[in-house]
């Protein structure tokens, strides 16, 4: 979901005239939230009081309800979705393996994992090479 | 997600569980000051209701609503800017 101070209203003609001819799918296919006094962008702290805005905040929240990453951003810099997508995607194999597997630095779906226990401290750098795109 | 009616006055987000700042509080001041984030990751989100455009149609989202799911939440500056 996304959200700024934007009305509602705001959000559905810009779905309707300029989003929807960049999607594929035809429009924004997530609720995007008016935020109009920024009250929610104060609760995640991303709202800027002098510019009344919310600056680029993103959350990734777990289905418990937790927030497992956060970025944020200036105005002038877009994000990069894909990059989201491979948190996600990394944070569901936590949650699947149950914390047992952990995705080291530049982790992509099926590359290595690694398994943290006593035996791997001091020896990583024998069961990963970061130089290595495996 | 119920459609909800649509008026001119403009309702906004708000956090759930959250007091309203009463106009005549003479402790408004005081709680402006106090940073009302507490946001860290591996904390839970802060939950909210806000109205929202979805698919067509005016809305109510309510994080909390969202459990059992993965869920992206991305703040921006504006409708129709340029990013």
């Amino acid at each position: 979901m996304s959200a700024s101070v934007d009305s509602q209203f705001v959000h559905k003609i810009w779905d309707e005239e300029e989003l929807a001819k960049m999607i594929e799918a035809g429009g924004v296919p997530f609720p995007m939230i008016a935020d109009a006094a920024g009250r929610v962008g104060q609760a995640y702290g991303v709202y800027d009081a002098e510019a009344g805005v919310n600056v680029r905040g993103r959350f990734i929240i777990d289905p418990d309800g937790v927030i497992q990453a956060m970025e944020v951003l200036t105005p002038p810099v877009g994000r990069k979705v894909t990059e989201t997508l491979r948190q996600i995607r990394a944070y569901q194999h936590v949650r699947e393996t149950k914390g047992a597997e952990v995705m080291p630095s530049g982790w992509e779906p099926g590359k290595k994992v690694l398994k943290p226990g006593p035996e791997l401290v001091g020896h990583v750098w024998e069961v990963w090479d970061p130089k290595k795109d495996e | 997600m119920a459609e909800t009616a649509i008026g001119c006055a403009r309702p906004t987000g708000s956090v759930v569980g959250a007091q309203p700042a009463k106009s005549d509080d003479t402790t408004a001041i005081e709680q402006k000051e106090t940073p009302v984030s507490d946001i860290m990751v591996g904390r839970p989100a802060p939950d909210f209701t806000a109205p929202a455009y979805h698919k067509g149609s005016f809305t109510q989202v309510k994080l909390s609503d969202y459990l059992g799911k993965w869920v992206v939440l991305c703040f921006y500056p504006g409708d129709f800017t340029f990013v």
